[in-house]
């Protein structure tokens, strides 16, 4: 086969490890508008739905049943239904429709009218309807925090960080479930030192799950999988009335709960009836809906490689979270699981959530390395943090995550860790030696641990568990050994129990443990000038990376070691010696600055001028220019003094001209406008090259190294040197001759 | 260890009545916390129901008020009814037995309902268990 070297050099991107699969409706492989979707009807005969989506009531599936029972609005059905699906579209993205108004009608739609109207928004248009219908005004993000030795130490330092760092909510689950109570314990303890009011859950299975909630140890759950036909939701053993009962089990535990669905799970499971991902989980999320879920996980989640294989894959994804959001419920945006090898796959899907905001913008980032996450891989994790923070700052956008400083984060890390020490001594858990905890505040990975007696551990975990100590227990040891703001902490957690306001729509608890939700933070967008904006504490900590510096600490003043002293002689007049060339300087050279972008000194670049023009015999006069920062005036400058009418002009962050007596200022002979690209070699040949212009010799090529990146690198620096440069400017002044000696 | 005969006469689980204002370090700290002060509590659910009722959030009231029902429900107990409610884990007659017990025992009157409109679901759609 022929091959293009450019196709072949592509053909190893890592976008090219990524499966593309063209549509096939019959098996399932169909993101959006399956030729076998419904057409959306619906009847009502004296307020009982008869007919839905095409399908009369005795021919309903479990799902359907649910749906129209539950789920429907039969109040809103018949203005619903009757608006064209386009008008609907319209009013999602129209500034001037409420998003309350919207819900209230929108939940008077079936699952293919729900598919109908996103099929009319472009990514740009859902993006818009998302900041509107997310449920809570001030986005927010979830952590996932696990790791593959199952350290406590570790976890709960991890917590503390991710809890620092802004996340409203941390997502722990493990590898061998009998250490769940102690993983709880660890996020409690790590999420509660980091940030007082951060909820916690532990995704296992549903008794023990139940079990951990009441200890106290977590406040919320979404381990309550949805799929959208009958099969699929049968495969995961379960009805929509046994979800449903689960889901007012847990709150009556007081535990927060969301529903998990998201497109490609059907298909994936062999039962997705030749339907469309996108009617199917309009299903799952009206299931959820009809069942009494505050909210959902969806965005494909972990099925994220399959629709985003398919055409539109990740548009139908977005379609997902906006039906979900339109009906009201919280949304934690999956961006979760692994979506892409190419990176910028990834973050251009991510965009998709995080400009207009979600209730949880990833439904868990990865806040360890990947080798931790028991998740199965986070989608972005650690390592990923400070490009995050680069692109909030850029956007100024809030997608839920702070940044902090290296040592704010070893310091809570070092905090969470001795906490856990006190709290195993107090309620008699196997020690953690202090050697922990200085691993767990520096560590990168569980590698970086010291061995534990997992054994052991198990058993007290699982003893944790059987026994009478409860997170109020927890509380006690920690106020005992003087952690007292940590146990106030934890043992709010356990009072806002009482209240219950946590398991209002979209709740988070702010670090006075008020709830922030759907009812007491509404989304109040309608257009420019409402709705959340980044403004002051929020804005001021965002901006802020630790990253930025001053320019006056980009740019230090004079440090004194310019490697060369200048003493002025007078004022340079016009040269008589036809030999002579003639070296203008900057008005800061050696006198403000000291080194060009290079990183030469200003001695050694002055100096490799200097050898380079005595290598082909000629003198060479260093003079000041006062008057200009100007590199092409600089050199015209000196041109017109020198002898011979060569003249090289040198600013002071290294920038470099050759000209000639006669030329226009702005013109010249050769221009070296690339300063960090030059180095003592470049600045020695154009020494030589002025001198051979003087002696009407061919220059020779000055080397110049070719790094694209360094524009990139050192725009801000140049700026700020060439605004130094144009302070040092006197208008009024005249040039200077000037004797070079070695610096004292 | 609780009296069995007592446990059977109310087999509902208790709840405590501290306010939440009176959950702090220092109660805590004179053991005057027991872990049922800090449960949700009925009342509280009935609240939250009614809140999320005239937020606009008809099922999310239903559910809580559900949840309201089930913290008289002792957490064994709560999940033999989930489990009953899984695809082919009970007979009709089973689930409207449950519905009643659920009812008569617990004062749950909406779940009981929920759980008679899950048998007549099943019923139609073969989700029950089949002797």
């Amino acid at each position: 086969m022929e091959r293009s070297k450019r196709f072949e050099v592509r053909s190893r991107r890592p976008v090219n490890l990524d499966t593309f699969v063209a549509e096939d409706p019959d098996l399932g492989l169909v993101a959006m508008d399956s030729p076998n979707d419904p057409v959306p009807s619906l009847t009502l005969v004296r307020g009982r739905i008869v007919e839905m989506d095409g399908c009369d009531e005795a021919d309903f599936d479990t799902i359907d049943r649910y749906i129209a029972t539950h789920a429907i609005d039969r109040a809103m059905a018949e203005e619903a239904m009757a608006t064209p699906s386009l008008d609907l579209a319209r009013r999602l993205v129209d500034i001037t429709t409420p998003r309350i108004e919207l819900v209230r009608l929108l939940s008077g739609c079936t699952p293919a009218k729900l598919c109908q109207i996103m099929s009319h928004l472009n990514v740009v248009e859902m993006m818009m309807a998302m900041q509107k219908m997310r449920a809570r005004r001030t986005p927010g993000n979830q952590a996932h925090v696990t790791n593959w030795r199952e350290n406590p130490v570790l976890m709960a330092a991890d917590a503390a960080e991710a809890a620092l760092r802004g996340f409203d909510e941390l997502e722990t689950t493990c590898r061998v479930a009998r250490m769940a109570p102690f993983n709880a314990l660890a996020l409690l303890i790590g999420s509660q030192t980091g940030r007082g009011g951060v909820l916690t859950q532990c995704a296992v299975e549903e008794a023990l799950n139940l079990r951990l909630g009441l200890k106290g140890l977590t406040t919320y759950a979404e381990t309550l999988s949805v799929y959208g036909t009958d099969d699929s939701l049968r495969d995961g053993d379960d009805t929509p009335w046994s979800k449903g009962l689960l889901a007012s089990a847990y709150a009556s535990r007081g535990i927060k709960i969301r529903f998990t669905s998201g497109t490609g799970s059907e298909t994936l499971m062999g039962y997705e009836e030749g339907k469309s991902m996108l009617y199917l989980e309009a299903r799952c999320l009206m299931l959820a809906k009809g069942a009494g879920a505050q909210g959902v996980q969806n965005g494909a989640i972990s099925c994220v490689a399959l629709t985003g294989a398919l055409p539109q894959g990740v548009r139908a994804i977005l379609a997902e979270n906006l039906i979900a959001a339109a009906l009201g419920l919280e949304v934690a945006s999956g961006n979760d699981a692994m979506s892409s090898h190419s990176d910028m796959r990834k973050t251009a899907k991510l965009m998709l959530q995080f400009l207009p905001g979600t209730d949880f913008v990833t439904s868990g980032y990865s806040s360890m390395p990947r080798r931790d996450n028991m998740f199965g891989g986070g989608n972005f994790d650690a390592e990923d943090l400070d490009d995050w923070m680069a692109i909030q700052r850029d956007m100024r956008v809030n997608a839920g995550i702070f940044p902090i400083t290296e040592d704010q984060a070893i310091a809570v890390r070092r905090l969470a860790g001795k906490a856990m020490q006190a709290v195993f001594a107090a309620l008699g858990f196997p020690a953690i030696g202090d050697g922990e905890i200085e691993a767990a505040a520096l560590a990168y990975h569980s590698d970086d641990m010291p061995e534990r007696d997992l054994v052991a551990d198990i058993a007290a975990a699982q003893a944790f568990l059987d026994g009478p100590l409860t997170a109020l227990d927890v509380a006690n040891a920690l106020d005992a050994a003087g952690f007292v703001d940590i146990a106030a902490n934890v043992l709010a957690m356990q009072r806002v129990r009482v209240v219950g306001d946590y398991l209002q729509p979209a709740a988070v608890l702010d670090a006075d443990f008020v709830a922030k939700s759907a009812f007491s933070d509404w989304n109040d967008y309608l257009g420019p000038g409402t709705g959340y904006r980044v403004e002051g504490e929020a804005w001021a900590r965002l901006s802020a990376i630790p990253q930025q510096r001053t320019a006056a600490a980009m740019v230090p003043l004079t440090s004194g070691n310019a490697g060369v002293r200048l003493v002025p002689r007078g004022t340079a007049t016009e040269g008589n010696d036809p030999t002579e060339v003639v070296l203008g300087l900057g008005p800061a050279f050696a006198d403000g600055l000291d080194r060009t972008l290079c990183g030469l000194t200003h001695g050694e670049a002055l100096a490799a001028i200097g050898e380079g023009v005595a290598a082909q015999g000629l003198p060479l006069r260093v003079v000041r220019i006062h008057d200009t920062a100007d590199c092409g005036l600089i050199g015209w400058q000196a041109a017109r003094l020198a002898g011979s009418g060569i003249g090289i002009g040198l600013q002071s962050k290294g920038t470099t001209v050759i000209t000639r007596k006669g030329l226009a200022p702005l013109n010249n002979l050769e221009l070296f406008s690339q300063a960090p690209l030059l180095s003592r070699e470049a600045y020695v040949q154009i020494g030589a090259n002025a001198a051979s212009h003087a002696l009407g010799r061919p220059p020779m090529p000055v080397p110049v190294r070719v790094d694209n990146m360094s524009r990139l690198r050192l725009i801000v620096h140049a700026m700020l040197m060439h605004k130094r440069e144009i302070a040092a400017v006197d208008a009024s002044a005249a040039a200077e001759d000037l004797e070079v000696l070695p610096h004292a | 260890m609780p009296d069995r005969d007592d446990a059977e006469k109310d087999p509902r689980r208790k709840e405590a009545h501290m306010a939440p204002e009176e959950i702090t370090l220092q109660a805590l700290r004179e053991a005057r916390i027991t872990p049922e002060d800090v449960t949700i509590r009925r009342r509280t659910l009935e609240f939250q129901a009614e809140r999320a009722a005239a937020e606009g959030y008809p099922q999310l009231a239903r559910n809580f008020r559900r949840a309201a029902e089930l913290t008289a429900v002792p957490g064994d107990a709560l999940l033999v009814l989930y489990e009953k409610l899984r695809p082919k884990r009970s007979t009709h007659g089973e689930l409207l037995a449950l519905s009643q017990e659920i009812i008569a025992r617990y004062d749950a009157p909406e779940t009981g309902a929920y759980i008679r409109e899950a048998a007549e679901a099943y019923l139609r759609k073969g989700l029950l268990r089949m002797d």
